[in-house]
């Protein structure tokens, strides 16, 4: 049942064989190694396995490699560096916004995705867009700030 | 000669450490007489190499790690980096900065220079883990008596080398030198980098939160503060939004296998068939059937989930353990008490009613909640030559480090946990349980296992916050005075599994095995300073609906039954300020002795710009209403005044918490940014558990599996303002600030819908289909 399968991720081209069903998640956890993105429900539910999929905000965690063919895929790693950060990356640091730190890539990939495409959002655009993502620590209002701040600074 | 010196051989042992430096030492001080420049003996060891304590250990240099040694605390390098050895660990509200600001300040080094290693069982010692808002409050005491203790150590040697006397000295950034005469200087590093401390500290004998060794050092006083008190930013954040931090879910070792608990359909229940053959496409993967203990390992995590999945099992039949969830506050009120506290009592209350013209009464309800952690739980469990090596997210690793010597009966020096962050923890939640499961995963199959749970076991399955009913009664004299005051909680235990992993009866491991059950009776009573003249505050536990494994057995949450009591006994006093026709913040200050308490109520309204009236609002019309309600609680010494604004539609039942006022007094203040951020998650948590958080569960098991069974605040319903005002105290010791925000949350909402609607919602959540139904 398994099948060879050809990810582009962050860039590099791998090759795995895997079961077409299992979702891209464990691909890239166990496979790639790449410790990042996060389990979180397995269900769509939360963000936590964020990642995206040619540009667009991407629940790795039911999304089954089957479905993934030739994509680009980028996780919250390759995505910017602490040389080459992401708007997002640096609004989160200087707004503090993490306690645990495990919802981060829902909130990060999906906001990026977002601004990528909406210039001068506002507050309620913003929340739309990030609807549904989970943070049980209870950061949102500095993910709100951050958000704002790297919208601001992609102008 | 104190009682301290008597008791300790630390004179000896510095002693003993300068003699033994006395040949390279005496070449130096002659270098350093001559106004030479500092020249360093040894080989540099850096940072790493001294936390490879392994290695350590092998070279027979470090002391044994116990409480009353120095060197359990605090290592200097010979680079000058200090090393912070810290047995409790930061759940995310930024403790290892405030830690490492203590450590620093007391050393007299620079913040950076400091490297504060938590919750690893092989490099500090029992300081009670993550636990009760005591990172700082006794854990950072003790952090900070070690740190003075060993500036004082390395002061007295400096002195020695540099014959110059104690008080004649200054330290700067570590570097020692004469007060006048900067080119007579030492180092620490120079001094004991690379070594360890051999310096005894007055143990109390007591591990834990109360673990207490000081030294003969006296830390500063406040007023030479540098350090503490400073708004210094988390180093952490970098490395997780880069995605170069590893959580426990991440840590791999060579050869680990995968593991899936498979839990029983309807609680209480066990396998009676496990069928192997239905896993048979999956050739690594192993059943582990212990009794009610049902697991798979297989190589690929994949293959395991798979397997759990697939694997067909038959189970014992139960009766249905538990009420319809509609039954269950009736349960609670008719169950008989197991236990009765009385924890405060003050002239004679049942006199008092007697003699009262107006009571007032009213009772409140509190559902089971879950930890819900961002992720299910996950730890990696390694045993190899007789050696166990658990990485796990879990809040108390010294007592895991218990619970996992005596789940897989080996010494407890055989055992090591390695304290790695986890998905999120806001007290006993599934972290223990997985780490104990994957011990016996692990010695079943004979290979390391890491375990994860799936979604529905981190909810359905995690200790849950026990549920709770509170009566309060209030007797009222002619002239509006309340003259008696009663307030009693009856719910489930908050201990029916203890707080830590330490003893297989406590996790879902040893209880699926059939271990004999131990369950614990603790509840709470609020705290308060209301100075009625008769009061009486009790509580009573009942006991957990099913013995055994249940998915509702109660545990700690955040603010562990502070919540529950709070969003009861603040309600409370609002019904009794409506009743007697006053505004509710004149009214507390009417009663509230503790100035400390004065403050922070009059703080909040103060920024709040309180609109001083009774409650309810009447001047409002049409379908959005809102209005402003005001809780405040103590915890510990903390004090906390909230103020919350609400906009209710009447239409739909909605809340939007919109605003919060909050003002806080947790004695001294160590970070003021660090604290502001771990009040703002207290607040919107707090806010999250009061709209939306209920366990759900039919008469067979738990059915909030998810986050659609169990949703918690959403982005759109994110508070707009959170102001914090911080009351520093720096001349008293702090007090704690990982949970008191969380406890006044729910009142001060509930009494703003009070204020905006006129109708008082007293069962939580504050759901749209419980306040729309309250408001008809």
């Amino acid at each position: 049942m398994s099948q060879k399968f050809t990810l582009n991720v962050n860039g590099t081209t791998h090759t795995i064989e895997a079961d077409p069903a299992m979702p891209l998640l464990y691909a890239l956890r166990n496979d790639l190694g790449l410790n990042n993105p996060h389990f979180g429900c397995g269900l769509a539910q939360c963000g936590a396995c964020t990642v995206h999929v040619d540009g667009a905000a991407a629940r790795s965690c039911v999304t089954p490699l089957a479905a993934v063919g030739n994509a680009k895929i980028v996780t919250l790693a390759g995505l910017g560096t602490p040389e080459k950060p992401h708007p997002l990356q640096t609004a989160y640091i200087e707004e503090q916004v993490p306690q645990c730190g495990y919802c981060i890539n829902g909130w990060i990939m999906t906001a990026a995705s977002f601004l990528a495409t909406k210039k001068k959002p506002t507050e309620a655009e913003i929340k739309d867009a990030l609807t549904g993502l989970k943070c049980r620590c209870g950061t949102q209002v500095s993910i709100l700030k951050a958000v704002k701040r790297a919208a601001e600074m992609m102008g | 000669m104190t009682k301290f010196e008597k008791q300790s051989s630390f004179r000896d042992a510095r002693q003993r450490r300068l003699r033994g430096m006395t040949g390279p030492l005496s070449r130096r001080s002659v270098l350093l007489g001559a106004g030479a420049l500092v020249v360093s003996i040894g080989t540099a060891i850096s940072l790493d190499t001294v936390l490879s304590i392994d290695a350590a250990h092998a070279q027979g240099a470090r002391p044994p790690l116990t409480p009353d040694e120095l060197s359990s605390y605090i290592a200097v390098n010979a680079d000058g980096s200090v090393a912070a050895y810290f047995g409790k660990m930061d759940m995310g509200q930024g403790l290892q900065v405030a830690i490492g600001q203590m450590v620093a300040e007391e050393l007299d080094v620079d913040f950076k220079r400091v490297k504060v290693i938590m919750g690893d069982t092989a490099t500090s010692v029992n300081q009670g883990g993550a636990s009760g808002s005591t990172g700082i409050q006794l854990g950072g005491k003790q952090m900070r008596m070690a740190a003075a203790e060993a500036r004082r150590v390395l002061v007295e040697m400096a002195a020695g080398l540099l014959t110059t006397p104690a008080d004649k000295l200054v330290v700067h950034d570590g570097l020692v030198s004469v007060a006048d005469d900067a080119s007579k200087r030492i180092s620490y590093g120079e001094m004991i980098g690379g070594q360890y401390f051999n310096v005894k500290l007055a143990w109390n004998k007591q591990y834990g939160n109360a673990l207490y060794a000081p030294g003969a050092a006296q830390p500063k006083k406040p007023n030479e503060y540098t350090i503490v008190g400073k708004p210094i930013k988390r180093a952490d954040i970098a490395p997780k939004v880069f995605a170069q931090e590893d959580f426990v879910t991440d840590v791999k070792v060579p050869g680990m296998m995968h593991g899936r608990m498979i839990r029983p359909p309807v609680a209480g229940s066990v396998p009676l068939k496990v069928d192997q053959s239905s896993i048979k496409g999956f050739p690594s993967a192993k059943v582990v059937w212990d009794q009610g203990f049902l697991g798979v390992v297989a190589d690929k995590e994949w293959d395991a989930i798979k397997a759990m999945e697939k694997l067909k099992v038959e189970w014992s039949s139960v009766s249905p353990p538990f009420p319809d969830q509609p039954g269950l506050y009736d349960h609670i009120r008719q169950a008989r008490a197991r236990k009765r506290q009385v924890e405060k009592q003050v002239g004679n209350v049942d006199q008092a009613f007697d003699s009262a013209v107006k009571l007032i009464a009213a009772e409140y309800e509190w559902p089971f909640q879950s930890h819900a952690s961002m992720g299910p739980a996950c730890a990696l469990v390694e045993i190899k030559d007789g050696q166990v090596t658990c990485w796990s997210g879990t809040q108390k690793p010294h007592f895991a480090q218990q619970g996992l010597a005596a789940t897989l009966n080996v010494p407890l020096d055989k055992v090591r946990v390695i304290w790695t962050l986890g998905p999120g923890s806001y007290g006993r939640n599934d972290a223990d349980d997985c780490a104990m499961d994957a011990a016996v995963l692990a010695k079943a199959v004979g290979k390391p296992v890491r375990l994860q749970y799936t979604r529905d076991q981190g909810t359905g399955w995690d200790p849950k916050s026990p549920a709770s009913v509170h009566k309060a009664r209030a007797g009222v004299d002619a002239a509006g005075k309340v003259i008696a005051y009663e307030f009693v909680s009856k719910g489930f235990s908050r201990v029916d599994v203890n707080t830590n992993g330490s003893k297989p009866w406590d996790t879902l491991a040893g209880q699926m095995r059939g271990i004999a059950l131990h369950s614990g009776d603790g509840f709470g009573v609020p705290a308060e300073s209301y100075a009625f003249e008769n009061k009486r505050l009790s509580w009573e536990t009942i006991a957990p609906l099913l013995a055994r494994s249940s998915p509702l057995r109660s545990s700690h949450l955040r603010d562990p039954v502070g919540p529950q009591i709070h969003f009861a006994s603040e309600s409370f006093i609002d019904e009794v300020a409506a009743a007697v026709n006053a505004d509710p913040v004149e009214f507390r200050l009417r009663y509230v002795k503790d100035k400390r308490d004065i403050a922070v109520i009059t703080a909040a309204a103060e920024k709040a710009n309180w609109d001083t009236r009774p409650s309810p609002r009447r001047s409002q019309t049409g379908d959005k209403v809102s209005g402003r309600g005001i809780a405040y609680a103590q915890r510990n010494g903390t004090r906390v005044a909230v103020i919350a604004e609400v906009d209710v539609d009447r239409s739909t039942g909605k809340i939007w918490a919109r605003k919060f006022t909050v003002a806080h007094d947790c004695g001294q203040i160590i970070n003021p940014d660090g604290l502001r951020k771990c009040i703002e998650g207290n607040i919107v948590q707090g806010a999250s558990r009061t709209l939306w958080e209920e366990v759900h569960f039919d008469n067979k098991a738990v059915t909030s599996v998810d986050w659609l069974t169990y949703p918690i605040l959403d982005i759109t319903e994110t508070p707009a303002v959170i102001d914090i005002v911080l009351i520093d105290h720096p001349e008293l010791a702090p007090s704690g600030a990982g949970e008191p925000s969380t406890r006044p949350v729910a009142a001060a909402i509930a009494n703003a819908i009070y204020d905006a609607a006129g109708v008082r919602i007293r069962r939580v959540p504050f759901s749209p289909e419980r306040v729309k139904a309250a408001l008809s």
